[in-house]
Protein backbone atom coordinates (compact mmCIF):
# COMPACT_ATOMS: atom_id res chain seq x y z
CA UNK A 1 0.00 0.00 0.00
CA UNK A 2 1.15 3.53 -0.79
CA UNK A 3 2.64 5.03 2.44
CA UNK A 4 1.34 8.44 1.41
CA UNK A 5 -2.19 7.03 1.26
CA UNK A 6 -1.82 5.61 4.78
CA UNK A 7 -0.63 8.96 6.13
CA UNK A 8 -3.44 10.71 4.29
CA UNK A 9 -6.03 8.33 5.69
CA UNK A 10 -4.73 8.80 9.24
CA UNK A 11 -4.70 12.60 8.90
CA UNK A 12 -8.20 12.67 7.41
CA UNK A 13 -9.46 10.35 10.16
CA UNK A 14 -7.93 12.60 12.82
CA UNK A 15 -9.40 15.75 11.26
CA UNK A 16 -12.80 14.05 10.95
CA UNK A 17 -12.80 13.08 14.64
CA UNK A 18 -11.50 16.50 15.70
CA UNK A 19 -14.24 18.20 13.69
CA UNK A 20 -16.99 15.98 15.09
CA UNK A 21 -15.70 16.46 18.64
CA UNK A 22 -15.52 20.24 18.17
CA UNK A 23 -19.12 20.39 16.92
CA UNK A 24 -20.28 18.11 19.75
CA UNK A 25 -18.43 20.28 22.32
CA UNK A 26 -20.00 23.45 20.92
CA UNK A 27 -23.49 21.95 21.03
CA UNK A 28 -22.91 20.50 24.50
CA UNK A 29 -21.65 23.77 25.98
CA UNK A 30 -24.43 25.83 24.41
CA UNK A 31 -27.01 23.33 25.69
CA UNK A 32 -25.70 23.95 29.23
CA UNK A 33 -26.73 27.61 28.99
CA UNK A 34 -30.06 27.21 27.18
CA UNK A 35 -33.36 26.36 28.87
CA UNK A 36 -34.78 24.04 29.96
CA UNK A 37 -32.39 23.29 32.84
CA UNK A 38 -33.02 19.84 34.29
CA UNK A 39 -32.17 20.49 37.95
CA UNK A 40 -33.37 17.05 39.06
CA UNK A 41 -31.05 15.35 36.57
CA UNK A 42 -28.14 17.59 37.57
CA UNK A 43 -28.76 16.62 41.21
CA UNK A 44 -28.85 12.93 40.29
CA UNK A 45 -25.57 13.25 38.39
CA UNK A 46 -23.95 15.19 41.24
CA UNK A 47 -24.78 12.25 43.46
CA UNK A 48 -23.47 9.68 40.96
CA UNK A 49 -20.30 11.57 40.05
CA UNK A 50 -19.50 13.30 43.34
CA UNK A 51 -20.90 11.42 46.30
CA UNK A 52 -20.36 7.89 45.00
CA UNK A 53 -16.79 8.71 43.93
CA UNK A 54 -15.86 9.83 47.47
CA UNK A 55 -14.64 6.41 48.69
CA UNK A 56 -12.33 5.78 45.73
CA UNK A 57 -11.00 9.36 45.71
CA UNK A 58 -10.57 9.37 49.50
CA UNK A 59 -8.66 6.09 49.54
CA UNK A 60 -6.46 7.23 46.66
CA UNK A 61 -5.71 10.52 48.43
CA UNK A 62 -4.89 9.07 51.86
CA UNK A 63 -2.50 6.44 50.53
CA UNK A 64 -0.89 8.89 48.10
CA UNK A 65 -0.29 11.38 50.95
CA UNK A 66 1.11 8.60 53.12
CA UNK A 67 3.45 7.24 50.44
CA UNK A 68 4.54 10.76 49.54
CA UNK A 69 5.53 11.44 53.15
CA UNK A 70 7.53 8.21 53.33
CA UNK A 71 9.35 8.80 50.04
CA UNK A 72 10.14 12.44 50.73
CA UNK A 73 11.42 11.53 54.18
CA UNK A 74 13.72 8.89 52.71
CA UNK A 75 14.99 11.26 50.02
CA UNK A 76 15.30 14.37 52.17
CA UNK A 77 17.09 12.53 55.00
CA UNK A 78 20.06 12.10 52.65
CA UNK A 79 20.50 15.90 52.83
CA UNK A 80 19.34 16.31 56.45
CA UNK A 81 16.28 18.13 55.12
CA UNK A 82 13.56 16.08 56.80
CA UNK A 83 11.66 19.23 57.77
CA UNK A 84 10.66 19.69 54.12
CA UNK A 85 8.29 16.69 54.26
CA UNK A 86 5.28 18.77 55.33
CA UNK A 87 6.00 21.47 52.71
CA UNK A 88 6.38 19.08 49.82
CA UNK A 89 3.41 16.91 50.77
CA UNK A 90 0.98 19.81 50.90
CA UNK A 91 2.27 21.48 47.73
CA UNK A 92 2.35 18.23 45.76
CA UNK A 93 -1.10 17.20 46.91
CA UNK A 94 -2.89 20.51 46.35
CA UNK A 95 -1.18 21.49 43.11
CA UNK A 96 -0.79 18.17 41.32
CA UNK A 97 -1.59 14.86 42.91
CA UNK A 98 -4.99 15.76 44.35
CA UNK A 99 -6.53 16.96 41.07
CA UNK A 100 -4.65 14.59 38.75
CA UNK A 101 -5.19 11.39 40.74
CA UNK A 102 -8.82 12.28 41.50
CA UNK A 103 -9.25 13.07 37.79
CA UNK A 104 -7.80 9.73 36.76
CA UNK A 105 -9.86 7.75 39.28
CA UNK A 106 -13.12 9.57 38.52
CA UNK A 107 -12.30 9.43 34.81
CA UNK A 108 -12.10 5.66 34.97
CA UNK A 109 -15.19 5.25 37.09
CA UNK A 110 -17.51 7.92 35.74
CA UNK A 111 -16.29 8.20 32.14
CA UNK A 112 -16.89 4.49 31.62
CA UNK A 113 -20.31 4.61 33.26
CA UNK A 114 -21.43 7.59 31.14
CA UNK A 115 -20.22 6.06 27.88
CA UNK A 116 -21.83 2.69 28.68
CA UNK A 117 -25.16 4.25 29.70
CA UNK A 118 -25.43 6.64 26.76
CA UNK A 119 -24.05 4.02 24.37
CA UNK A 120 -26.71 1.54 25.45
CA UNK A 121 -29.35 4.25 25.07
CA UNK A 122 -28.09 4.92 21.56
CA UNK A 123 -28.09 1.31 20.36
CA UNK A 124 -31.49 0.57 21.95
CA UNK A 125 -33.01 3.65 20.24
CA UNK A 126 -33.72 5.40 23.55
CA UNK A 127 -31.98 8.56 22.29
CA UNK A 128 -34.15 8.48 19.14
CA UNK A 129 -37.18 8.02 21.39
CA UNK A 130 -36.21 11.17 23.30
CA UNK A 131 -36.28 13.16 20.06
CA UNK A 132 -39.71 11.83 19.11
CA UNK A 133 -40.91 12.95 22.56
CA UNK A 134 -39.77 16.53 21.78
CA UNK A 135 -36.81 16.35 24.14
CA UNK A 136 -33.37 17.51 23.03
CA UNK A 137 -30.93 14.71 24.02
CA UNK A 138 -28.07 17.20 24.32
CA UNK A 139 -29.99 19.16 26.94
CA UNK A 140 -31.52 16.14 28.66
CA UNK A 141 -28.55 13.76 28.69
CA UNK A 142 -25.34 15.66 28.02
CA UNK A 143 -25.79 19.05 29.72
CA UNK A 144 -26.66 17.65 33.21
CA UNK A 145 -23.59 15.38 33.10
CA UNK A 146 -21.27 18.20 31.98
CA UNK A 147 -22.59 20.62 34.60
CA UNK A 148 -22.53 18.05 37.40
CA UNK A 149 -19.01 16.80 36.59
CA UNK A 150 -17.64 20.35 36.38
CA UNK A 151 -19.14 21.16 39.79
CA UNK A 152 -18.45 17.83 41.50
CA UNK A 153 -14.76 17.48 40.63
CA UNK A 154 -13.53 20.61 42.49
CA UNK A 155 -15.56 19.52 45.54
CA UNK A 156 -14.04 16.04 45.36
CA UNK A 157 -10.56 17.47 44.95
CA UNK A 158 -11.01 19.83 47.91
CA UNK A 159 -11.85 16.79 50.03
CA UNK A 160 -9.00 14.78 48.44
CA UNK A 161 -6.56 17.60 49.32
CA UNK A 162 -7.57 17.45 52.98
CA UNK A 163 -7.45 13.65 53.13
CA UNK A 164 -4.14 13.51 51.24
CA UNK A 165 -2.47 15.97 53.59
CA UNK A 166 -3.93 14.00 56.48
CA UNK A 167 -2.36 10.82 55.06
CA UNK A 168 1.05 12.51 55.05
CA UNK A 169 0.43 13.84 58.56
CA UNK A 170 -0.53 10.42 59.96
CA UNK A 171 2.58 8.73 58.57
CA UNK A 172 4.87 11.60 59.57
CA UNK A 173 3.58 11.80 63.14
CA UNK A 174 2.94 8.12 63.88
CA UNK A 175 5.72 6.44 61.92
CA UNK A 176 8.41 9.04 61.34
CA UNK A 177 8.12 10.64 64.80
CA UNK A 178 7.46 14.18 63.63
CA UNK A 179 5.98 16.60 66.14
CA UNK A 180 2.26 16.98 65.30
CA UNK A 181 2.04 20.71 66.00
CA UNK A 182 5.22 21.49 64.07
CA UNK A 183 4.07 19.39 61.10
CA UNK A 184 0.76 21.24 60.93
CA UNK A 185 2.44 24.64 61.37
CA UNK A 186 4.86 23.86 58.52
CA UNK A 187 1.97 22.73 56.37
CA UNK A 188 -0.06 25.91 56.86
CA UNK A 189 2.97 28.20 56.68
CA UNK A 190 3.86 27.08 53.19
CA UNK A 191 0.35 26.69 51.81
CA UNK A 192 -0.91 29.59 49.67
CA UNK A 193 -4.36 30.19 48.27
CA UNK A 194 -3.02 29.89 44.70
CA UNK A 195 -1.90 26.30 45.38
CA UNK A 196 -5.41 25.25 46.30
CA UNK A 197 -7.24 27.40 43.75
CA UNK A 198 -5.08 26.23 40.83
CA UNK A 199 -5.83 22.63 41.82
CA UNK A 200 -9.55 23.32 41.98
CA UNK A 201 -9.53 25.02 38.57
CA UNK A 202 -7.72 21.99 37.17
CA UNK A 203 -10.31 19.76 38.79
CA UNK A 204 -13.18 21.64 37.12
CA UNK A 205 -11.48 21.29 33.73
CA UNK A 206 -10.84 17.58 34.35
CA UNK A 207 -14.51 17.11 35.31
CA UNK A 208 -15.56 18.76 32.06
CA UNK A 209 -13.16 16.55 30.06
CA UNK A 210 -14.36 13.34 31.77
CA UNK A 211 -18.03 14.10 31.09
CA UNK A 212 -17.37 15.34 27.56
CA UNK A 213 -15.47 12.20 26.57
CA UNK A 214 -17.99 9.89 28.26
CA UNK A 215 -20.92 11.61 26.55
CA UNK A 216 -19.24 11.99 23.16
CA UNK A 217 -18.23 8.37 22.83
CA UNK A 218 -21.48 7.07 24.30
CA UNK A 219 -23.60 9.36 22.14
CA UNK A 220 -21.82 8.28 18.96
CA UNK A 221 -21.59 4.56 19.68
CA UNK A 222 -22.96 2.07 17.19
CA UNK A 223 -22.87 -1.63 16.49
CA UNK A 224 -24.58 -3.22 19.48
CA UNK A 225 -22.83 -4.54 22.57
CA UNK A 226 -19.42 -4.53 20.92
CA UNK A 227 -19.88 -0.89 19.93
CA UNK A 228 -20.84 0.06 23.48
CA UNK A 229 -17.74 -1.73 24.79
CA UNK A 230 -15.57 0.12 22.27
CA UNK A 231 -17.17 3.44 23.20
CA UNK A 232 -16.51 2.78 26.89
CA UNK A 233 -12.85 1.97 26.30
CA UNK A 234 -12.38 4.99 24.04
CA UNK A 235 -14.09 7.28 26.56
CA UNK A 236 -11.78 6.21 29.38
CA UNK A 237 -8.56 6.19 27.35
CA UNK A 238 -9.18 9.52 25.61
CA UNK A 239 -10.44 11.10 28.84
CA UNK A 240 -7.34 10.08 30.82
CA UNK A 241 -4.93 11.18 28.09
CA UNK A 242 -6.67 14.54 27.72
CA UNK A 243 -6.52 15.02 31.51
CA UNK A 244 -2.74 14.53 31.47
CA UNK A 245 -2.30 16.87 28.48
CA UNK A 246 -4.59 19.50 30.00
CA UNK A 247 -2.74 19.20 33.30
CA UNK A 248 0.57 20.03 31.65
CA UNK A 249 -0.90 22.98 29.75
CA UNK A 250 -2.57 24.42 32.86
CA UNK A 251 0.51 23.90 35.04
CA UNK A 252 2.53 25.75 32.42
CA UNK A 253 -0.03 28.57 32.35
CA UNK A 254 -0.38 28.88 36.13
CA UNK A 255 3.20 28.45 37.34
CA UNK A 256 5.68 28.87 34.46
CA UNK B 1 -61.19 12.88 -0.47
CA UNK B 2 -61.04 16.45 0.92
CA UNK B 3 -58.80 19.21 -0.44
CA UNK B 4 -56.78 19.20 2.75
CA UNK B 5 -53.11 18.42 2.21
CA UNK B 6 -52.14 14.85 3.13
CA UNK B 7 -51.01 14.31 6.72
CA UNK B 8 -47.69 13.11 5.38
CA UNK B 9 -46.10 13.29 1.96
CA UNK B 10 -42.79 11.77 0.91
CA UNK B 11 -41.79 12.87 -2.54
CA UNK B 12 -38.79 11.36 -4.34
CA UNK B 13 -36.84 10.87 -1.10
CA UNK B 14 -33.26 9.64 -1.43
CA UNK B 15 -30.91 8.55 1.32
CA UNK B 16 -27.55 6.77 1.08
CA UNK B 17 -24.95 5.79 3.65
CA UNK B 18 -21.67 6.05 1.79
CA UNK B 19 -21.96 3.84 -1.29
CA UNK B 20 -25.05 2.01 0.07
CA UNK B 21 -28.24 3.50 -1.35
CA UNK B 22 -31.10 2.90 1.10
CA UNK B 23 -33.91 5.14 -0.17
CA UNK B 24 -33.96 5.59 -3.90
CA UNK B 25 -36.80 7.89 -4.91
CA UNK B 26 -39.38 6.94 -2.30
CA UNK B 27 -42.90 8.29 -2.79
CA UNK B 28 -45.66 7.80 -0.22
CA UNK B 29 -48.77 9.72 0.77
CA UNK B 30 -50.58 9.21 4.08
CA UNK B 31 -54.05 10.69 4.41
CA UNK B 32 -55.91 11.74 7.56
CA UNK B 33 -57.20 8.75 9.52
CA UNK B 34 -55.50 6.31 7.18
CA UNK B 35 -53.42 3.31 8.23
CA UNK B 36 -50.64 2.27 5.86
CA UNK B 37 -48.59 -0.84 6.50
CA UNK B 38 -45.17 -0.91 4.85
CA UNK B 39 -43.83 -4.39 4.21
CA UNK B 40 -40.49 -5.39 2.79
CA UNK B 41 -37.38 -7.40 3.55
CA UNK B 42 -34.74 -6.44 6.07
CA UNK B 43 -32.50 -3.60 4.93
CA UNK B 44 -34.90 -2.23 2.33
CA UNK B 45 -35.08 1.16 4.06
CA UNK B 46 -38.29 0.94 6.10
CA UNK B 47 -36.85 2.25 9.37
CA UNK B 48 -34.70 4.81 7.54
CA UNK B 49 -37.89 6.17 5.95
CA UNK B 50 -39.44 6.76 9.38
CA UNK B 51 -36.22 8.29 10.73
CA UNK B 52 -36.09 10.72 7.80
CA UNK B 53 -39.64 11.86 8.54
CA UNK B 54 -38.86 12.34 12.25
CA UNK B 55 -35.69 14.30 11.49
CA UNK B 56 -33.45 11.66 13.06
CA UNK B 57 -31.81 11.33 9.65
CA UNK B 58 -31.63 13.96 6.92
CA UNK B 59 -32.53 12.77 3.44
CA UNK B 60 -29.99 13.49 0.69
CA UNK B 61 -32.72 14.67 -1.66
CA UNK B 62 -36.49 14.85 -1.92
CA UNK B 63 -39.35 16.48 -0.10
CA UNK B 64 -41.10 15.50 3.11
CA UNK B 65 -44.24 17.41 4.10
CA UNK B 66 -46.34 17.16 7.25
CA UNK B 67 -49.77 18.80 6.83
CA UNK B 68 -48.41 20.57 3.74
CA UNK B 69 -45.36 21.96 5.55
CA UNK B 70 -41.83 21.06 4.41
CA UNK B 71 -39.96 19.51 7.33
CA UNK B 72 -36.57 18.57 5.85
CA UNK B 73 -33.87 20.62 7.56
CA UNK B 74 -36.35 22.11 10.02
CA UNK B 75 -34.84 22.73 13.45
CA UNK B 76 -35.39 24.15 16.91
CA UNK B 77 -38.90 25.20 17.96
CA UNK B 78 -40.41 24.53 14.52
CA UNK B 79 -39.17 20.93 14.63
CA UNK B 80 -40.58 20.49 18.16
CA UNK B 81 -43.95 21.83 16.99
CA UNK B 82 -44.03 19.31 14.15
CA UNK B 83 -42.81 16.46 16.38
CA UNK B 84 -45.74 17.11 18.73
CA UNK B 85 -47.93 15.64 15.97
CA UNK B 86 -46.03 12.35 16.09
CA UNK B 87 -45.99 9.31 18.31
CA UNK B 88 -43.80 6.29 17.78
CA UNK B 89 -43.67 2.73 19.00
CA UNK B 90 -40.09 1.53 18.55
CA UNK B 91 -39.19 -2.02 17.59
CA UNK B 92 -37.88 -2.91 21.04
CA UNK B 93 -40.11 -0.32 22.72
CA UNK B 94 -37.02 1.85 23.58
CA UNK B 95 -38.27 2.43 27.11
CA UNK B 96 -36.03 4.57 29.33
CA UNK B 97 -34.34 2.21 31.80
CA UNK B 98 -33.79 4.92 34.39
CA UNK B 99 -37.50 5.76 34.68
CA UNK B 100 -40.46 3.80 36.01
CA UNK B 101 -43.20 2.56 33.67
CA UNK B 102 -45.57 5.47 34.37
CA UNK B 103 -42.74 8.00 33.99
CA UNK B 104 -41.98 6.48 30.58
CA UNK B 105 -45.59 6.85 29.50
CA UNK B 106 -45.83 10.38 30.92
CA UNK B 107 -42.48 11.50 29.47
CA UNK B 108 -43.87 13.30 26.43
CA UNK B 109 -46.49 15.03 28.58
CA UNK B 110 -44.03 16.22 31.25
CA UNK B 111 -40.94 17.03 29.19
CA UNK B 112 -42.54 17.75 25.81
CA UNK B 113 -45.80 19.47 26.78
CA UNK B 114 -44.68 20.80 30.20
CA UNK B 115 -47.55 19.16 32.12
CA UNK B 116 -47.41 18.83 35.93
CA UNK B 117 -46.18 15.40 37.04
CA UNK B 118 -49.29 14.52 39.04
CA UNK B 119 -51.62 15.29 36.15
CA UNK B 120 -49.35 13.43 33.75
CA UNK B 121 -49.31 10.45 36.11
CA UNK B 122 -53.11 10.23 36.02
CA UNK B 123 -53.10 10.32 32.23
CA UNK B 124 -50.35 7.71 32.04
CA UNK B 125 -52.32 5.38 34.35
CA UNK B 126 -55.33 5.82 32.08
CA UNK B 127 -53.25 5.03 28.98
CA UNK B 128 -51.77 1.98 30.69
CA UNK B 129 -55.30 0.82 31.49
CA UNK B 130 -56.20 1.20 27.81
CA UNK B 131 -53.42 -1.18 26.83
CA UNK B 132 -54.46 -3.67 29.50
CA UNK B 133 -51.93 -2.86 32.22
CA UNK B 134 -52.96 -2.11 35.80
CA UNK B 135 -51.61 0.48 38.22
CA UNK B 136 -49.45 -2.22 39.86
CA UNK B 137 -47.25 -2.15 36.75
CA UNK B 138 -46.89 1.63 36.81
CA UNK B 139 -44.20 1.75 39.46
CA UNK B 140 -42.12 -1.09 38.00
CA UNK B 141 -38.87 -0.59 36.15
CA UNK B 142 -38.97 -1.47 32.41
CA UNK B 143 -36.36 -4.16 33.14
CA UNK B 144 -38.99 -6.04 35.16
CA UNK B 145 -41.40 -6.34 32.19
CA UNK B 146 -41.87 -9.14 29.67
CA UNK B 147 -41.53 -8.46 25.93
CA UNK B 148 -45.30 -8.16 25.46
CA UNK B 149 -45.66 -5.81 28.41
CA UNK B 150 -42.81 -3.64 27.12
CA UNK B 151 -44.59 -3.33 23.76
CA UNK B 152 -47.80 -2.36 25.53
CA UNK B 153 -46.00 0.28 27.59
CA UNK B 154 -44.37 1.53 24.38
CA UNK B 155 -47.81 1.73 22.79
CA UNK B 156 -49.19 3.61 25.81
CA UNK B 157 -46.27 6.06 25.53
CA UNK B 158 -46.85 6.48 21.78
CA UNK B 159 -50.52 7.44 22.29
CA UNK B 160 -50.09 9.37 25.58
CA UNK B 161 -49.84 12.77 23.90
CA UNK B 162 -52.73 11.89 21.54
CA UNK B 163 -50.64 12.42 18.39
CA UNK B 164 -52.07 12.94 14.92
CA UNK B 165 -49.59 10.61 13.24
CA UNK B 166 -48.27 7.41 14.82
CA UNK B 167 -45.45 5.19 13.57
CA UNK B 168 -45.26 1.55 14.63
CA UNK B 169 -41.90 -0.07 13.94
CA UNK B 170 -42.36 -3.85 13.85
CA UNK B 171 -44.92 -3.87 16.69
CA UNK B 172 -45.26 -7.67 16.86
CA UNK B 173 -41.65 -8.73 16.31
CA UNK B 174 -40.42 -11.06 19.04
CA UNK B 175 -43.89 -11.75 20.44
CA UNK B 176 -45.83 -15.00 20.44
CA UNK B 177 -48.77 -15.09 17.96
CA UNK B 178 -51.40 -14.52 20.64
CA UNK B 179 -49.62 -11.53 22.16
CA UNK B 180 -48.97 -10.29 18.62
CA UNK B 181 -52.70 -10.37 17.92
CA UNK B 182 -53.41 -8.59 21.20
CA UNK B 183 -51.00 -5.81 20.19
CA UNK B 184 -52.53 -5.61 16.70
CA UNK B 185 -56.02 -5.14 18.11
CA UNK B 186 -54.80 -2.63 20.66
CA UNK B 187 -53.23 -0.64 17.84
CA UNK B 188 -56.46 -0.73 15.83
CA UNK B 189 -58.54 0.34 18.85
CA UNK B 190 -56.19 3.10 19.97
CA UNK B 191 -55.82 4.52 16.48
CA UNK B 192 -59.57 4.39 15.85
CA UNK B 193 -60.26 6.21 19.13
CA UNK B 194 -57.65 8.88 18.43
CA UNK B 195 -58.51 9.26 14.74
CA UNK B 196 -54.80 9.20 14.02
CA UNK B 197 -53.02 8.45 10.76
CA UNK B 198 -50.51 5.65 11.03
CA UNK B 199 -47.61 4.00 9.26
CA UNK B 200 -46.71 0.52 10.47
CA UNK B 201 -43.57 -1.33 9.48
CA UNK B 202 -43.86 -5.07 9.73
CA UNK B 203 -42.85 -8.43 8.30
CA UNK B 204 -45.89 -9.99 9.94
CA UNK B 205 -48.64 -10.45 7.31
CA UNK B 206 -51.24 -11.21 9.96
CA UNK B 207 -50.42 -7.87 11.54
CA UNK B 208 -50.60 -6.14 8.16
CA UNK B 209 -54.04 -7.61 7.40
CA UNK B 210 -55.38 -6.55 10.82
CA UNK B 211 -54.00 -3.02 10.91
CA UNK B 212 -53.84 -1.76 7.32
CA UNK B 213 -56.14 0.22 5.12
CA UNK B 214 -53.43 0.18 2.47
CA UNK B 215 -50.31 -1.95 2.16
CA UNK B 216 -47.11 -0.70 0.53
CA UNK B 217 -44.25 -2.96 -0.50
CA UNK B 218 -40.81 -1.38 -0.20
CA UNK B 219 -38.02 -2.89 -2.25
CA UNK B 220 -34.56 -1.46 -2.93
CA UNK B 221 -35.49 1.91 -1.50
CA UNK B 222 -38.71 2.59 -3.41
CA UNK B 223 -42.36 1.63 -3.22
CA UNK B 224 -42.83 -1.30 -5.57
CA UNK B 225 -46.55 -1.78 -5.03
CA UNK B 226 -49.23 -0.04 -3.00
CA UNK B 227 -52.89 -0.95 -2.74
CA UNK B 228 -55.82 -1.70 -0.47
CA UNK B 229 -55.16 -4.31 2.21
CA UNK B 230 -57.87 -6.60 0.84
CA UNK B 231 -56.11 -6.65 -2.56
CA UNK B 232 -52.80 -7.88 -1.19
CA UNK B 233 -53.55 -11.51 -2.05
CA UNK B 234 -54.30 -10.73 -5.71
CA UNK B 235 -51.82 -7.91 -6.23
CA UNK B 236 -50.50 -9.44 -9.44
CA UNK B 237 -47.04 -8.35 -8.40
CA UNK B 238 -44.53 -11.24 -8.21
CA UNK B 239 -42.43 -9.43 -5.58
CA UNK B 240 -45.44 -8.96 -3.31
CA UNK B 241 -46.60 -12.52 -3.84
CA UNK B 242 -43.18 -13.92 -3.02
CA UNK B 243 -42.98 -11.79 0.12
CA UNK B 244 -46.44 -12.48 1.53
CA UNK B 245 -46.08 -16.21 0.95
CA UNK B 246 -42.54 -16.24 2.32
CA UNK B 247 -41.07 -18.11 -0.63
CA UNK B 248 -37.31 -18.37 -1.11
CA UNK B 249 -37.74 -18.61 -4.89
CA UNK B 250 -38.85 -15.59 -6.84
CA UNK B 251 -37.66 -12.21 -8.08
CA UNK B 252 -36.37 -11.19 -4.63
CA UNK B 253 -32.99 -12.84 -4.26
CA UNK B 254 -31.72 -12.93 -0.69
CA UNK B 255 -28.01 -12.38 -0.24
CA UNK B 256 -27.13 -15.74 1.31
CA UNK B 257 -24.03 -17.80 0.83
CA UNK B 258 -24.92 -21.21 -0.48
CA UNK B 259 -22.54 -24.04 0.40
Amino acid sequence: MNPLAIVGRVVLGFLNTAGKLSIFTGQAVSSCFAPPVYLRLIGRQLLAIGYYSLPVVGLTAIFTGAVLALQIYIGSSRFNAESTVAFIVVIAITRELGPVLAGLMVGGRVGAAMAAELGTMRVTEQIDALVTLQTNPMKYLVAPRLIAATIAMPLLVAIADIIGVMGGYLVSVNKLDFNAATYLKNTFDVLEADDVVSGLIKAAVFGFIIALMGCYHGFNSSGGAQGVGRATTNAVVSGLILILVANYIMTDLFFA
Amino acid sequence: MSNDPPKLLLDDVHKAFGPKVVLNGLNLTLHKGESIVVIGGSGTGKSVMLKCVLGLLRPDAGRIQVDGEDVVGMGGGKRDRVLRKFGMLFQNAALFDSLSVWENVAFGLVEGAGMAREEAREISLDKLRRVGLGPDVAELSPAALSGGMRKRVGLARAIATEPEIIFFDEPTTGLDPIMGDVINHLIVECVRDLGASTITITHDMSSARTIAHRVAMLYKGRILWIGPADRIDDSGNPYVEQFIHGRADGPIQMEVLKT
